[in-house]
């Protein structure tokens, strides 16, 4: 198949060295043989869209995080009294500081971006299925990290945001029934969020979680290579190969293709994160929340406490569901923990999708009506829940008294929590009942 | 166009829909005018420096600045040096503020807050109304109060510190519309210069390296767009034996 | 038919990815790897700038390493003040006219007599009494070898014996220092105190950190 006698008389001294050199790592250490299962010599389908750019964007704005992050931990102060004052001084003092700050900043929101949409091409081409399930696993673990890992480095400036969006977040804790209180108290390392908890923040989302995160990341993408990438069609590669050279038919060698094609993607990202950077960085006040140009003030709680926008979602879902009201007869007092487990489910119910899909096929291309109704009307639910989540409950006044004067936008909230978990919990339902399309042999592009 | 991306796209139109009617009223509590912020025009900036320096520092600090940064809004260090420094010794020295915080609070009820980032935290336009919104109030401790800073009461800590250039206001309480009852050494339009220079100097201090910023990025852009071009047709020499 | 058609892609895509079969597209591919990769290392190294750059001394830093004025009229002759720059204590000794006279009297003693340490002191004080006014020394009272703070021994003669014509004396390891900061020969300390750079605002105002400006 490939004419590979090498033409040794037209060799320099320069590669002769290079060969020797790449041998004598050889012998040592897997060096190309790892080259050639993973990039050369690794087969992927050959019909990667759109929605293919986002795994290696997630990576890329994983190493922009931590090189940031490297630099401004080379001057932010982890003390009460100086984080504030460290921050500004990183964007007035520090050479170039400003630059690094927005950089970190931008990278937080657009890792969010780049990672949902990610997950969402997952779910439209069935990436999660048999045998990708460990895939999608350690990926449920990566996004669990990502906003353990955003919501530490959250409290690090020390603005009114961050410690009271800390306050709110821990004090969630509370509401489990009998440690919660306890468990609160251990992670603050205080009665209220202050030095302590900063300090401790700041371990885990400098070290911690970052490595955590590479593990999981390494995992995901080792489990990933171990059976081979899926694509739009949902059509297994693998199963129709050469029969000499046992090369997928519809598969190319990762290297040269899709790094370069990655590459293109990855310029078009940078175009986006750029524009954001130098142009609009607080985004309208979703990247960079004006109320956190306010230092944090433990006896002034600001009027409308809001999570960053990649939080909303879930924190809509903990205000839409309502207390228990507690069983005064048998003494089991009124508790908020009905809505903690709502918002823990919420994110921890995408770790079911592999076996609550009961669909013959993989791809939406070839599913039917019904998974696309209830799709969509997932979409709309993450949408409008997170757009909810920006707001005080009252931003849509009230119903009239048939409805009880009820929030118009808690009502909503409501309507779309329920979408949003019968999405999951219906599953097995509609797709084992929806009329699909027959699957082609090979991929279509 | 790829089918999913126009679904997608159409899913996310309708959920835009759902909130943009709430979009248009964004604008919560007192009205506010326009700030008229521009980081080029110097000459305003350095009037608005000195309006700072004489008015706002003795109570309200500004520890993030320093005063030498003043050397990029056309000021020599001379010129700092002579007339914006004077309780500092050091070119290089923060804004800070001789008051203290303690005797501050007690004073006002509360410690005027460091201004270094004000614009960033209630921006220019906020700003620019509320140094124009106080009005006399006989019934408040400081007799001022000021429904920008605080659109149900009203009430504010602070003095109308530029009182004796703006003149008094009075207000009316059901439209909260204020006129000018006693004139200042300032007509209404000086004034409303004299705030709108030291809103753009608030505006600068918040942000210094905003220009520079926003200069950069063109170039940024215009390298992108160049590589993106070469790597584009670097992908498309490849791709070429594929299908 | 399409299987065929696959197979045959495959095929050519395989033969690229050896050797110069088919050169038109491999001219191409070569053309923009070298473009694309001379434009991206650019970027690369554009994007480094900032990063580096960020680590060098912050306003902050500079701010506190800052020139500092002194007053040198108070400064009775045959006394010394000390001052600090960039953390560093700066000596500033008022020499009277005998003591000037003896700075040309014990080269023979000096490690260093001329100054050819070039190092250790600016241009304009490149000379026997390493100063710009001859009574007024500037310099940084730090041993130059181990990094103590020497002792003033300011007097001729004294506990430093007979043939001791003024200058300082470091506790720790015994190195002798003139009163132009010129290290004698014997000591420990290998080269002359440091001169830092300095010029004189008038008559009655030293700044240190500052270099006096060269007469043309």
């Amino acid at each position: 198949m490939t004419n590979q006698t090498e033409v040794k008389q037209n060799k320099s001294v320069v590669a002769n060295a290079f060969n020797n050199g790449l041998n004598w790592v050889d012998e040592r250490f897997p060096l190309t043989s790892n080259i050639k299962a993973h990039l050369t010599e690794y087969y992927a389908p050959k019909n990667f869209n759109f929605w293919y750019y986002f795994g290696s964007l997630s990576l890329l704005v994983l190493v922009l995080q931590i090189l940031t992050g490297i630099f401004l931990t080379m001057h932010y102060k982890p003390d009460a009294e100086l984080a504030f004052g460290s921050v500004e001084y990183i964007m007035r003092d520090v050479p170039w500081g400003w630059l690094i700050r927005y950089m970190h900043s931008t990278g937080a929101s657009m890792f969010f971006v780049v990672v949902y949409l990610h997950m969402f091409r997952g779910i439209i081409y069935g990436s999660y299925r048999n045998p990708r399930e460990l895939i999608w696993l350690f990926g449920v673990g990566i996004f669990l990290c990502l906003m353990g890992e955003a919501f530490f480095g959250y409290l690090l400036p020390w603005g009114q945001m961050s410690y009271w969006g800390a306050q709110v977040i821990v004090n969630l804790f509370s509401a489990i029934p009998f440690v919660g209180p306890d468990v609160s108290e251990w992670l603050r390392g205080d009665y209220l969020v202050s030095d302590a908890t900063l300090n401790r923040f700041f371990a885990f989302h400098v070290i911690a979680l970052p490595f955590v995160l590479v593990g999981l990341v390494a995992a995901h993408i080792i489990a990933l290579h171990e059976v081979g990438s899926n694509n739009p069609d949902g059509v297994e590669i693998k199963k129709l190969k050469d029969k000499v050279t046992g090369i997928p038919l519809d598969g190319i060698p990762f290297h040269p293709y899709y790094t370069v094609k990655d590459i293109v993607g990855t310029v078009v990202f940078l175009i986006v994160f750029s524009t954001i950077i130098f142009f609009a960085p607080e985004m309208g006040g979703y990247f960079l929340e004006a109320n956190n140009f306010v230092p944090a003030n433990p006896l002034v709680t600001p009027a409308h406490i809001a999570p960053v926008w990649y939080f909303t979602p879930y924190y809509s879902i903990l205000r839409a569901v309502p207390p228990f009201p507690g069983v005064s007869l048998l003494s089991i007092p009124p508790s908020l923990f009905p809505g903690v487990a709502a918002m823990g489910l919420s994110v921890m119910v995408f770790a079911l999708l592999p076996w609550l899909d009961k669909s013959p096929v993989k791809s939406i291309r070839y599913r039917g009506t019904l998974y696309k109704k209830w799709l969509a009307a997932f979409v709309v639910s993450f949408i409008v829940l997170g757009y909810l989540g920006t707001e005080p409950a009252n931003v849509w006044g009230q119903f009239g008294a048939w409805l009880g004067n009820a929030d118009r936008a808690t009502v909503v909230a409501r309507a779309f929590t329920i979408i949003y978990f019968a999405f999951f919990i219906l599953m097995p339902w509609y797709t084992k009942k929806d009329k699909t399309l027959p699957v082609p042999e090979r991929v279509t592009g | 166009m790829n089918n999913i991306i126009k679904k997608t796209l159409l899913v996310l139109a309708f959920s835009a829909s759902a909130i943009l009617p709430q979009w248009a009223n964004a604008n919560e509590g007192a009205h506010l005018d326009k700030a008229p912020v521009d980081a080029s025009n110097h000459e305003s900036l350095q009037r608005g420096a000195r309006t700072f320096v004489n008015n706002c520092l003795n109570c309200h600090s500004a520890n993030y600045m320093r005063y030498n940064r003043l050397l990029y809004i056309g000021l020599t260090e001379k010129q700092i040096k002579d007339n914006l420094m004077f309780a500092s010794e050091k070119i290089g020295d923060p804004m800070k503020v001789a008051i203290n915080k303690a005797d501050a609070k007690k004073w006002f009820g509360v410690a005027p807050p460091d201004l270094s980032v004000e614009v960033r935290a209630r921006g220019a336009n906020w700003v620019y109304s509320y140094m124009r919104g106080f009005y006399r109030d006989e019934t408040s401790a400081t007799g001022w109060g000021n429904c920008v800073f605080d659109p149900v009461s009203c009430k504010v800590s602070m003095p109308h510190v530029l009182y004796e250039l703006q003149g008094e206001q009075a207000i009316n309480h059901e439209t909260h519309e204020l006129t000018l009852a006693k004139p200042g050494k300032l007509s209404a339009a000086e004034y409303d210069t004299l705030v709108g220079d030291l809103t753009n100097f608030l505006a600068y201090m918040a942000e210094p390296a905003k220009q520079q910023r926003n200069h950069m990025g063109w170039f940024v852009l215009l390298f992108l767009g160049v590589l993106l071009v070469l790597t584009y047709k670097l992908k498309k020499a490849y791709w070429k034996d594929i299908h | 038919m399409a299987e065929n058609r696959n197979d045959k892609n495959q095929k050519s895509a395989h033969k690229n990815l050896g050797n110069n079969q088919n050169s038109g597209v491999n001219l191409e591919k070569r053309k923009f790897l070298i473009a694309s990769s001379a434009v991206g290392t650019l970027g690369c190294v554009a994007v480094a700038v900032p990063f580096v750059k960020s680590m060098t001394p912050s306003e902050r830093a500079k701010a506190a390493g800052a020139p500092v004025e002194v007053d040198i009229s108070k400064i009775a002759p045959g006394t010394m003040m000390t001052v600090e720059w960039r953390g560093k204590p700066v000596w500033i000794i008022n020499r009277t006219s005998e003591m000037i006279a003896e700075l040309a009297k014990h080269d023979d003693q000096l490690t260093d007599p001329k100054c050819d340490v070039t190092s250790q002191q600016p241009s304009y004080c490149k000379n026997t009494d390493r100063s710009i006014k001859p009574n007024l020394a500037v310099v940084v009272g730090i041993c130059t070898h181990l990094g103590c703070s020497p002792t003033a021994k300011l007097q001729a003669k004294g506990d430093m014996g007979d043939t001791w014509s003024g200058g300082f004396f470091c506790p720790c390891h015994g190195s002798k220092f003139d009163l132009a900061g010129r290290v004698f020969k014997g000591s420990p300390a290998p080269i002359n105190l440091v001169v830092p750079p300095h010029k004189y605002l008038t008559e009655n105002t030293l700044l240190i950190g500052v270099d006096t400006e060269e007469k043309a």
